[in-house]
């Protein structure tokens, strides 16, 4: 008896979704009194036994090259001779793109009850359910998994980095890897951006920011912030910015710390993608926008002239002004 | 010469407006009132990339498939309004993901259809999970996520989101494939397509023996909101103090 968290990473990183993975799989390890270890595959530049710092015992890593890339088929079953070697009897992964990958395979292949989305730790006193989102963040709902191997992939941050110290052991697997059904033809990273899904702040801008020519400023503010921008749907169709930018019911959803939204009106399918924000701020000239019904703070005015100050704010507060 | 088949697999689920409440001790979503509607990732995404396909190759066969009671048929009318061959509905109240994709293999493999597309996810359960497990019950590749879809004879040029990225893939039919926003444009249906919905072949077939892997317990809304705090638009010094000090995330 184990429980197994699935460690993602990308350009020799360990994705941060994953940290957190870690340090939740690490609290259902201790809550349930069983282990819990690590599965990577391909390679990192960290030194893996460092991440015993989040409470993980042992990490299973299998070093190949092309593992590097995600190669769904090849994971899930890599995962899965793992996770029965291992004893798992919990897997995590992040709802992340690699988790919505291979988190459905690994469940259908394992016959392992999944939940996708969690959000808190399990109930694991009386059976073991797990509560996530569902209706688009417009509710939640606690989903009993009623198999020996249960999989859960845990919602980007929700859960805190939790660290003490220790060192996990490495055990090298080895296991053959198949042929490919998936030839990857190329890949484009957005490098030096923050992934939307990972930010931590969101600036964003709507149809109030009038063209792609004045969005200056929601740059210049997401930088200082460590923010990364994105962008309603109307601007996204209009081409001012990119479709990756776009957060909605259509588009990406997210739940940052913090979501600041300039010149967006706030339509129930915005905030279908952003209504799990923890604390979010609109900036509107118009009072009536109904944003302002979802929002934490507010100020009704001109994008123009409020994001000026706000940078200003800003700047003096990070000690830059 | 080879003919492409083409399943989509469809679900209903309430119109994004839609009233979220709970019954029932928690355990029911309320359905009066609601307004059901064609999972928009089904419906925008696959649906309208395999009416594509087919009107680019019109020999190609485009099967719908679902599963669920007579209720889902408007929607099922609705979705071959768009267009589409025919449909098939497998008459049982959907299970959890597992047990969809299980019922969905069975009509699949029976089928022998080079291209499954479905949406995303639903914006109900928002389970994200029917694809992939399809995928692995049929032993064929999935590919998430995918944003473009193009066909050339038996082997398909995908673009599909990665972390922090996306990357073009090939991978030669049959395959399954979650789509997503970029692969098509909505449509509305016309005068025609609707009509014509009317004579299109609705096949019930009854489920075959699975189970549910999982169970929902209950349901619960998240706290309400407090109120927005207004600040003087003047007065930025106050928002970036307040953001600062008191939500403490900045």
């Amino acid at each position: 008896m184990s429980v197994l968290v699935f460690i993602d990473h990308s350009e020799g990183q360990i994705k941060k979704t994953s940290h957190e993975a870690l340090s939740y799989g690490a609290a259902l390890g201790k809550q349930m009194a069983v282990p819990a270890e690590g599965v990577l595959l391909g390679n990192v530049q960290e030194d893996l036994s460092s991440l015993g710092k989040y409470g993980i015992q042992k990490i299973h890593q299998l070093n190949q090259e092309s593992l590097n890339q995600l190669d769904a088929e090849q994971y899930i079953r890599i995962i899965s001779a793992i996770a029965e070697s291992s004893g798992a009897t919990v897997i995590i992964l992040s709802h992340t793109n690699t988790g919505r990958a291979i988190a459905p395979g690994l469940s259908a292949r394992l016959k392992a009850g999944l939940v996708t989305g969690a959000t808190e730790l399990p109930q694991t006193v009386n059976g073991f359910s797990v509560k996530k989102n569902v209706f688009s963040g417009k509710a939640f709902c606690t989903v009993s998994i009623k198999t020996p191997i249960k999989i859960i992939s845990l919602n980007p941050n929700v859960f805190p980095v939790i660290t003490g110290s220790g060192a996990a052991e490495i055990i090298q697997e080895n296991i053959k890897l198949n042929p490919s059904a998936v030839s990857i033809k190329s890949v484009s990273k957005a490098s030096g951006e923050i992934p939307l899904t990972e930010a931590e702040i969101v600036v964003s801008g709507g149809r109030g920011m009038k063209g792609p020519e004045n969005w200056g400023p929601i740059e210049e503010l997401a930088k200082l912030l460590h923010a990364a921008t994105a962008c309603s749907r109307p601007v996204a169709d209009a081409g001012w910015r990119p479709h990756h930018e776009h957060v909605g019911q259509t588009g990406i959803a997210i739940a940052p710390n913090l979501y600041i939204a300039v010149g967006i009106s706030g339509a129930i399918q915005h905030l279908a993608g952003v209504n799990r924000s923890k604390v979010i701020v609109v900036i509107n000239k118009d009072p009536e926008a109904p944003f302002f019904k979802s929002a934490d703070y507010g100020i009704v005015g001109d994008a123009f002239e409020v994001l000026p100050k706000l940078i200003q704010e800003v700047k003096k507060l990070k000690g830059l002004a | 010469m080879h003919i492409m088949k083409i399943l989509v697999c469809i679900s209903k689920t309430p119109d994004t407006t839609a009233k979220i409440a709970f019954t029932d001790n928690n355990r029911k979503f309320v359905t009066d009132g609601v307004q059901w509607i064609l999972n928009p990732y089904d419906e925008w995404y696959a649906l309208v990339r395999a009416i594509e396909i087919k009107e680019k190759d019109p020999s190609a066969v485009l099967h719908l498939v679902t599963v669920g009671g007579a209720d889902y048929d408007v929607v099922i009318r609705k979705a071959l309004a768009l267009g589409g061959d025919e449909a098939i509905r497998i008459n049982t109240e959907p299970g959890d993901s597992f047990y969809v994709a299980n019922q969905i293999a069975s009509i699949a493999k029976a089928g022998g259809y080079d291209l499954i597309l479905t949406g995303k996810e639903t914006i109900d359960y928002n389970g994200a999970s029917v694809g992939g497990m399809l995928a692995a019950l049929m032993d064929l590749p999935f590919i998430s996520l995918a944003a473009k879809l193009e066909l050339s004879g038996d082997t398909v040029t995908l673009v599909r989101e990665i972390e922090g990225g996306e990357e073009t893939v090939e991978v030669k039919l049959p395959l399954v494939v979650g789509c997503q926003k970029g692969m098509a444009e909505q449509r509305i249906p016309n005068m025609k397509g609707i009509m014509g919905a009317r004579s299109k072949p609705l096949k019930v077939v009854e489920p075959v023996a699975s189970e549910s892997l999982t169970e929902i317990l209950s349901f619960e809304l998240p706290p309400a909101k407090k109120g927005v705090r207004l600040v003087p638009a003047d007065n930025a010094e106050e928002l970036i103090r307040l953001l600062h000090d008191e939500a403490k995330v900045i």
